[in-house]
């Protein structure tokens, strides 16, 4: 099983739905976000290009925030999620350090927090709070290793890209362009 | 006798004193829910109400999710709704702001003036509060007649209010939806269809296989399905041609973007007609079948070829025929959208007509991907005596001009608030309620001018808007998610109704409008008009008589119901007569000839910026409505300020940096009170800036809200007035930089 | 132009609009280690070597100031801790793919060891000492007895100590500008070089500083090398390489670095210490100072404009 999420930038608006949502279904802290946007102009006008991108955890296969970790609070668990135990974590922002992705940030109670895929959602067989809420339906849940699930159908037959693909770290997100 | 009216900010003492008494408690426990709560809670444990939305006009249906302890949590869109299918928009999302918001009103305030002279607001009993107003109407009826009374509403409250002024003998009223908003296009569509485009808008874009907007800048514009099946006609490969000054977020989506040269698009339109007659691109069978002066128009744009049209806009002729074919070839499934805020030039409802023309030659009317045929449920009105006929109404107040006016005029009203304009019938007493006049109206002199003189001013607000300062007596309303309203009955491809319930008690002492009207009625003496105790016995009542009830709805939230007028779309070769003078579609306008007015549009330049300024272009910003929700802890974390954007070309000559502080000041002077950052960027034209509206507010009680960013409408003093239907065009406006700030900063703005 | 920003009004406090999550405390601590591994290590080697007559300061006079500085080092460091409470957690697992981890254990070998270093050599500082207890005084004795071994395992501990920061910093593939197995290496020697700077400061004995210099030189001339390599290494790499290397070469903190680390700290000591053994008499505390103030500003430089470093999407 491998989570994994599929962004559409040909449909992103950067209307920012993902980010208000996720902050009100996890309690994220007053000035943090757990996602963003991001808006990418290229070229002179008039010529142009656009793009929008829903950023997020990249849940890497490669994790270096979770091979970085002293005491092993951020951990991967079924599925590829990546999460921290907030007991275990000292705040020692070895993590933050380390993600290219910008994905972390300390939470004001002193432990390590970001993304985390909704997993309270997901066990119950739901989707991210992003994913159900996205006004033009751009966001993809599920498991790439099941060919019928939204995300795989999503990255069938389409151009894709990840970020920073040569930090070495094998994101999951996938960015459909 | 009329008192002078100064502005005050709600930062009196007196409010302050009993914010802090009344509410430690209230205020503590949700400082304490802020930060003591920690982990997400299932959707198991939380009790859905039904609502719509309040947070902009689209009304998206949703449930309040509110916790064991009673709290509200999060706000998710109704799946059997047709506005939000399921998903609300950011605004939407973020409404829990709205509820949250500790800067709102939270008690009647009543002006008064001090020993010393100055003016501030004191608490005040509801029943205070309401005798004020109420005595105040009693007051106006009896010297002036109740017509004097005027209206400025918007949204949900403003069908109470309005209900309330029906009742007590006033029909005085104007929304700015019509004049500084859609007042253009309802004008145009209606007289060559016969019909509104409406809200919902009858865009069937879903399913089109081509989509044209002209400066519409969905994606931007929020407006909660129309993103969604722009998005679903994105997946159906449909052609999506923008026509913009501005790289939007639309363009950058578009198969096709019309760099427009702005005050243009008449002329690309009019080329369009052009290439379609003379290549014979148009759709022939229905124009035969439907429509009304073909004759004339083929002979009106006979020279208006795409050369023509390219030494005005900048639009190389082959895409001006490329475009066109591509439309003809998608006919019938072609959207060309109305556009929503069409107030530009003053010359808006012509421009709106082209539009109307252009989707008529390409048969794209009561077609599947065009403009569909809407049906809206049909809803008894709770039994009440007539409302009594006014002596004279909105109408009236234009005294002759703006013959295609449909609704009331904001700018007239405000100018027959003012004794020194002579209007025929005066307006001696306001009742606002929903809208942000100072920010929401052009040109703030016209305003202060006329909130001066009236002789009473009532605002019913959730927030400390800018608009509160102006009042006599301040009226807390409850937010949509405390209250009950009118059901929205609302058109669609199938009529559909939506409950909205409170999923809490009404914070701190404010009420919801039905109870503040209800209150104001009955000491009126027009008990008959609210003969219910509590709004829900209204809805219950509408609801069985359409075959529900409120104890259905409050189970589902939206109900839908089968089309009782036929299918959305004309039958092939359906005889069809339209709401027109003639019948049929009106390529050339019989209306508009009646009344004076090019009976087919004609290009007019507009003027251009002088030397050193830009045009000032303004727009929307998805995770915000206007000014309303820039203090919404939710979605001011998304977006705080707004910036100025510049073009680089423009930058570097004038030695701006991108994050650089400037103030604005415009052709006639006036100069931005906040500063506001520059965005140096390629998707703006060097002739042009752009930026979102709704910032730089001046209430001080806004904490969020308070100088952030700087406000368009100060630089909006020259108002291009349509003389069809009085629309006030805003786009006439340049703009310069000042690196510094003025000297004269600190004082109230004099534009 | 090619404008890339976030719009959903993203302001993570350390985090935006660059990374800046971490203070001085880990620089002060990343120059404390390194100090404290290089007095370390050349006090064991040179007992190893049985030259500690020879080498009076190095082998019981500047160890004194190890367990200090190990203990302000630590204590920094749990000051940048966010979740405090918890910093136990540490000692609850030993994690093999983090450096971090092999710090935290060795910094909990090496610091009671260093006291215990010292311990043995107190009645040799304080002639009057008296341990006063019993078991004392036998522990003592045999402290004193297994020396060597001691000695040993302070030296791979050192080197540990001295080279795990390094390495700690290269792990994050996020922050190019450490992404270099140049940086263990260079924080090893110049670690080291610290520690013989201010062993070289204490020590009385010319003949001994004589030998101390003549190491530290070497050290001197392979950080100049190494830090040639780097830039090197950089401007050969990838894009995200070169832009990294870029903040050091004409970006904010070329002169800070060029000036300071390389001039003040590295080339202008190692002239004056050339001279010194060339004859010329400079006064013992000028390139000590300087290698100190370049090792701490280097570690400074190093983790700021390491955290500005980023990788281009």
């Amino acid at each position: 099983m491998r989570y994994a999420m599929a962004i559409d930038t040909k449909k992103c608006v950067g209307c920012s739905d993902c980010v208000v949502a996720c902050q009100l279904e996890n309690n994220v802290p007053d000035g943090y976000c757990r996602d963003w946007i991001v808006e990418n102009v290229k070229g002179k006008y008039p010529g142009l290009f656009l793009e929008f991108r829903s950023e997020r955890c990249n849940h890497c296969d490669n994790a270096p925030c979770v091979r970085c970790c002293p005491t092993g609070a951020s951990h991967i668990v079924d599925g590829g999620i990546v999460l921290v135990t907030r007991d275990e974590c000292i705040g020692c922002c070895a993590c933050i350090e380390s993600c290219p992705y910008d994905a972390r940030y300390v939470h004001p109670k002193g432990y390590i927090d970001k993304c985390t895929f909704c997993i309270q959602r997901v066990e119950k067989g739901q989707n991210p709070a992003c994913v159900d809420v996205c006004p033009t339906h751009c966001l993809h849940f599920g498991d790439l290793d099941n060919s019928n699930s939204d995300v795989s159908m999503a990255l069938k037959d389409r151009k894709w890209k990840v970020l920073s693909p040569d930090a070495g770290t094998r994101p999951q997100l996938y960015f459909l362009i | 006798m009329s008192t002078r009216r100064e502005f005050i900010k709600i930062t009196t003492a007196g409010a302050g004193a009993t914010v802090l008494g009344l509410n430690t408690v209230g205020s503590g426990i949700f400082k304490w829910f802020g930060s003591q709560v920690e982990d997400p809670v299932s959707d198991d444990v939380l009790t859905p109400f039904p609502t719509y939305c309040e947070v902009c006009f689209w009304k998206c249906a949703g449930w309040t999710y509110v916790d064991k302890k009673g709290r509200i949590r999060k706000i998710v869109g109704n799946k059997r709704d047709p506005h939000s299918k399921g998903r609300l928009c950011p605004r939407g999302t973020g409404g829990v702001g709205m509820y949250y918001d500790e800067d709102r009103l939270k008690t009647p305030l009543i002006r008064e003036t001090g020993k010393d002279g100055s003016q501030f607001f004191r608490e005040a009993s509801w029943d205070e509060a309401l005798d004020l107003v109420a005595n105040k109407m009693k007051e106006v009826k009896e010297k002036y007649g109740p017509e004097s009374f005027g209206f400025f509403v918007h949204g949900t409250p403003g069908n109470h209010l309005e209900h309330l002024g029906r009742a007590y003998g006033s029909d005085t009223s104007a929304e700015p939806a019509f004049a500084n908003c859609r007042g253009p296009r309802s004008a145009a569509y209606y007289s060559t269809f016969g019909a509104f485009i409406g809200s919902p808008e009858n865009t069937d874009i879903r399913d089109t296989r081509c989509l044209v907007l002209i400066g519409s800048h969905i994606g931007e514009n929020m407006h909660n399905s129309q993103v969604q099946e722009m998005s679903e006609a994105i997946d159906n490969k449909a052609t999506i041609i923008t026509v913009d000054p501005r790289f939007s977020t639309a363009a950058g989506h578009s198969t096709h973007w019309l760099p427009i040269k702005p005050a243009t698009d008449i002329a690309l339109l009019l080329a369009w007609i052009h290439v379609l007659i003379y290549d014979e691109l148009y759709n022939k069978d229905f124009v035969e079948k439907y429509t009304f002066g073909f004759d004339p128009l083929r002979k009106h744009v006979k020279n208006m070829t795409p050369e023509w049209a390219y030494s005005i806009t900048g639009i190389e002729p082959a895409q001006i025929r490329e475009t066109a074919r591509a439309m003809a070839g998608a006919a019938p499934a072609v959207v060309i959208h109305p556009g929503r805020h069409t107030v530009w030039y003053g010359d808006d409802s012509q421009r709106e007509r082209a539009m109307a023309i252009l989707t008529a030659l390409l048969g794209a009317w009561g077609q599947r991907g065009s403009l569909y045929l809407p049906e809206t449920v049909s809803l008894p009105q709770f039994p009440q005596p007539d409302y009594p006929e006014p002596k004279w109404n909105w109408r009236d107040l234009n005294q002759g001009k703006y013959p295609l006016a449909m609704m009331g005029i904001t700018t007239e009203l405000l100018k027959a608030s003012i004794p020194r304009l002579n209007y025929k019938h005066q307006v001696k007493a306001w009742l606002v309620g929903g809208t942000n006049l100072p920010i929401s109206l052009p040109d703030k002199k016209l305003f202060r001018e006329a909130a001066d003189s009236v002789e009473f001013i009532a605002v019913v607000d959730t927030m400390p808007m800018e608009v509160t300062g102006y009042a006599d007596v301040v009226l807390p309303e409850a937010t949509y998610l405390e209250r009950y309203d009118f059901l929205r009955v609302a058109q669609n491809r199938l009529p559909n109704v939506a409950l909205r319930m409170p999923a809490t008690v009404p914070k701190y002492k404010s009420k919801p409008a039905w109870w503040i009207t209800k209150q104001i009625g009955q000491r009126l003496g027009l008990h008959d008009y609210f003969n219910y105790n509590d709004y829900s016995e209204v809805i219950d009542w509408q609801l069985k008589q359409i075959g529900t009830s409120l104890e259905e709805m409050k189970k589902i939230g939206v109900k839908s119901f089968p089309r009782k007028t036929g299918p959305p779309y004309l039958g092939k070769n359906e005889d069809y007569t339209f709401n027109t003078n003639t019948g049929k579609i009106e390529l050339y306008s019989s209306d508009f000839a009646d009344a004076g007015f090019d009976p087919i549009p004609v290009y007019i330049p507009h003027p251009e910026p002088p030397q050193d300024f830009y045009r000032l272009i303004y727009g929307r910003a998805p995770m915000h409505t206007f000014s309303r929700t820039i203090n919404n802890h939710n979605l001011w974390d998304l977006m705080s300020h707004n910036n100025v954007w510049v073009n680089p070309l423009v930058a570097h000559s004038l030695g701006l940096k991108n994050g650089q502080k400037v103030w604005l000041k415009n052709q006639d002077g006036a100069v931005s009170s906040f500063p506001v950052t520059v965005r140096v960027t390629e998707r703006i034209r060097w002739d042009s800036v752009y930026m979102v509206h709704g910032f730089g507010h001046s209430g001080k009680k806004l904490t969020r809200a308070y100088g952030r960013g700087a406000s368009d409408e100060e630089m909006i003093t020259n108002v291009m007035v349509d003389p069809v239907m009085g629309g006030a065009g805003m786009r006439g406006n340049f703009v310069t930089f000042l690196k510094e700030a003025p000297k004269n900063n600190g004082k109230e703005v004099s534009a | 132009m090619d404008e890339e920003l976030i719009v959903s009004g993203r302001h993570i406090p350390n985090i935006d609009p660059y990374l800046h999550v971490w203070h001085w405390q880990i620089p002060l601590y990343l120059f404390l280690g390194g100090l404290a591994a290089g007095i370390l290590f050349f006090a064991g080697y040179f007992v190893v070597t049985g030259k500690q007559e020879k080498m009076k300061a190095t082998v019981k006079w500047a160890p004194i100031i190890a367990p200090f500085v190990l203990v302000i080092g630590l204590t920094a460091l749990f000051w940048d801790l966010k979740h405090k409470l918890y910093f136990w957690q540490l000692y609850t697992t030993v994690r093999f793919e983090s450096p971090m981890s092999w710090g935290a254990w060795t910094l909990m070998i090496i610091t009671p060891l260093s006291v215990l270093w010292v311990a043995s050599y107190l009645k040799e500082i304080i002639p009057t000492w008296d341990w006063k207890v019993v078991w004392f005084n036998r522990f003592e004795s045999w402290l004193i007895k297994i020396r060597v071994p001691m000695a040993w395992v302070m030296m791979i501990l050192a080197v540990i100590l001295g080279i795990y920061t390094g390495i700690l910093l290269s792990a994050f593939n996020a922050r190019p500008l450490w992404n270099t197995s140049i940086l263990g290496p260079l924080f090893l020697v110049s670690g080291f070089s610290t520690g013989l700077a201010a062993t070289i400061w204490i020590s009385t004995d010319p003949a001994e500083r004589r030998i101390l210099s003549r190491i530290d030189l070497v050290f001197i001339v392979v950080e100049l090398f190494l830090i040639v390599h780097l830039f090197m290494g950089f401007l050969a790499g990838t894009e995200t390489a070169v832009e990294s290397a870029k903040l050091f070469l004409g970006g904010s903190f070329t002169m800070s670095f060029w000036v300071f680390v390389v001039i003040l700290g590295l080339i202008f000591p190692g002239v004056l210490e050339a001279m010194e053994l060339r004859g010329l008499h400079v006064p013992k505390w000028i390139p000590a100072a300087l290698i100190l103030f370049g090792g701490l500003m280097f570690r400074f430089i190093i983790v700021e404009a390491g955290q500005i470093s980023r990788f281009l999407n």
